[in-house]
């Protein structure tokens, strides 16, 4: 079962750089732990589960934010940079968070060898996570494979908010759609569109989005893991003036914006700027993301 | 190194860590290689520890940087290929010193042009307070079309070096690379034109395939490998160089661990930097710091530089390579 997420801060400030060591004694904001493995199971025939239990300052950690997993080394490969994990639930009291993997490569297929009680080093919160306006009474959010993940911690933070979700769940199959428990449980609406079923291509998506602004309104649109969703609602947003935010992916290496790895393109008022994912996102401007 | 005459440190805080790079005071030898250093790190690691800053490499010209992917990993190392993006010198001027103008560190600046009066020029506009040295990035492989640099050659790396000793009052660090065949020769060409410091050196200049798509892994097709692996490479380097030049040796190649900057000091650093490592511990820095202090107590070192040179060569004076040539 997914670890339930604590309220957040409906607009946390932007996330500050280390001060000058004048005043008070500097104080790691982002650290390197190493975390107790509380469990590591399936939840469907992709995705599987991690929670550890981890610091207070890790446990703080905000929807939209992630963290960078020193994967251990799985028989006969050496992965050797971290890898960044988006953050799918953090339960201050508890000091846990909690992240949902798919086995791809050679850090993930590391997660895999980690039972309960193993060490499991993790770095961060990292990012620029989810903002949420008090003001939003709802907000729609579109997600498609690993972004149901990413996009998970919004529902609980959502409903702290006052806000009403409904989430449009995108997956190749009906079995492989994640985090929809987790939503339906605070309260949010879940449509399930899946690939085998016909019914998750855009136009269909963008069909069902122009029905809930029209009968329900929409105060604001989220998404992760679909180039092809969010430009149907990049279209949208424009069409009905709706502000958006994107949670993006990108190749890591540092996680702390020094590398410029990860750097995408956005539009800015027109003009194509360069962006760290790491530093100054995962989560963006919807209307700013470039495909 | 004589440590047997002399009283040990009582403590890990009576260990003098304090190095001195060509008039410059260092409260430690432990710094960031360039490109690796950031703002963000200090939210990590606290900055007021370390010996001295290193920026991100800074050109005249605004840089969008290479093609992704621009990392690839391999077993213990990273070949990167980034391409230096830049926003140039006022930006540099305006958004990145004052991130460290709260900090008694000295901040190092590192440059690179595309012709050695770009670099003097450069290096002159940036003679300005706040800035406590100048590091040539005269090797980056990824600049120059098919990997060259100024420092694969030694008539180069003089000439760029002469006009930047001209240009500037700073102290003068000159970054040499590892891609060329004799080292110490360029070690020696920059020490000759006025040097006040080389540091040895930048990342290998490497490939890797991706086995699925046949295509170079990186969208520059070929970067700089970085992390352990090329440790005892740079670490030779180091050795080769200390024997060609009197002036200090800046190391920098795979170092992770405290052990790691005692090997190069004793190969002939006075100083380290630390670049990937950072990427997998962020506070990797400090705890070098703190892992060196306590190598010196425990080794009853009262000074850190008591180590620089400090290698026993005992058998013959040069290494004996005979044995290499001819190659195979």
């Amino acid at each position: 079962m997914p670890i339930e997420l604590e309220p957040l801060q409906a607009c946390p400030p932007p996330a500050a750089v280390a001060g000058p060591p004048a005043c008070a004694p500097w104080k790691a904001s982002v650290v390197a732990e190493l975390a107790e493995v509380v469990r590591n199971e399936p939840v469907n025939a992709e995705y599987r589960h991690l929670v550890v239990s981890c610091s207070e300052a890790a446990a703080q950690a905000q929807p939209g934010q992630f963290f960078q997993l020193l994967c251990p080394q799985p028989a006969g490969e050496q992965p050797f940079l971290r890898r960044p994990m988006s953050l799918y639930g953090a339960d201050p009291a508890e000091r846990q968070v909690a992240f949902l993997y798919k086995v791809t490569g050679a850090g993930t297929r590391g997660l895999d060898t980690l039972r309960t009680g193993d060490r499991l080093d993790i770095m961060g919160p990292l990012g620029v996570g989810f903002r949420l306006d008090p003001r939003w009474r709802r907000i729609i959010a579109v997600g498609r494979g690993a972004g149901l993940a990413t996009l998970a911690p919004l529902a609980r933070a959502a409903k702290a908010n006052g806000t009403e979700v409904t989430a449009i769940f995108s997956a190749r199959r009906p079995e492989l759609l994640v985090s929809v428990a987790l939503f339906e449980r605070h309260g949010a609406e879940v449509i399930a569109v899946t690939d085998s079923e016909s019914t998750s291509g855009p136009a269909n998506v963008e069909r069902i989005l122009r029905r809930e602004i029209a009968e329900r309104g929409c105060d604001a649109f989220f998404t992760c893991g679909s180039s092809r969703l969010m430009r149907v609602q990049q279209r949208l947003a424009r069409e009905f003036g709706l502000p958006g935010q994107v949670a993006m992916e990108q190749q890591m290496a540092c996680g702390i914006g020094l590398c410029y790895c990860c750097v995408r393109d956005f539009n800015r008022d027109g003009e194509i700027v360069s962006r760290r994912v790491c530093w100054d996102g995962p989560v963006f401007d919807l209307m700013e993301a470039l495909p | 190194m004589n440590a047997a005459v002399r009283p040990g440190p009582r403590s890990v805080d009576a260990v003098d860590l304090s190095v001195s790079i060509g008039g410059l005071r260092l409260r430690n030898p432990v710094m960031p290689a360039s490109g690796t250093f950031g703002e963000g790190l200090g939210k990590a690691l606290d900055f007021s520890r370390l010996g001295a800053f290193v920026t991100k490499t800074v050109t005249r010209e605004l840089r969008a940087g290479n093609p992704l992917p621009r990392v690839v990993e391999r077993p213990s190392s990273l070949i990167n290929a980034i391409g230096i993006p830049s926003r140039g010198v006022p930006y540099f001027i305006a958004q990145t010193m004052p991130h460290y103008a709260a900090f008694d560190t000295p901040l190092v600046v590192s440059i690179s042009a595309p012709t050695a009066e770009g670099f003097a020029s450069l290096a002159a506009e940036l003679s300005i307070p706040g800035i406590a040295a100048i590091e040539a990035n005269i090797s980056c492989p990824n600049i120059e079309e098919d990997g060259k640099a100024f420092a694969m050659r030694a008539e180069s790396t003089e000439r760029v070096t002469r006009l930047l000793r001209a240009a500037t009052e700073l102290p003068v660090w000159v970054k040499l690379t590892p891609n060329t065949g004799d080292v110490p020769e360029v070690a020696r060409a920059a020490e000759a034109a006025g040097a006040d410091a080389v540091v040895v050196a930048n990342t290998i200049l490497s490939m890797a395939i991706d086995l699925k798509t046949f295509k170079p892994c990186l969208g520059n097709i070929m970067g700089g490998l970085s992390g352990p692996a090329i440790k005892p490479i740079v670490l030779r380097q180091v050795f080769q160089c200390a024997k060609a030049v009197t002036i200090p040796i800046i190391g920098c190649g795979g170092i992770a661990t405290a052990e790691d900057a005692v090997e190069y000091m004793l190969a002939g650093a006075s100083a380290v930097q630390v670049g990937t490592a950072t990427f997998l511990q962020p506070a990797a820095m400090t705890t070098i710091i703190d892992d060196l202090a306590a190598f010196c107590l425990h080794r009853e070192i009262p000074r850190v530089t008591d180590l620089i040179r400090g290698v026993v060569i005992e058998e013959a004076d040069e290494p004996d390579l005979s044995w290499l040539d001819p190659l195979p």
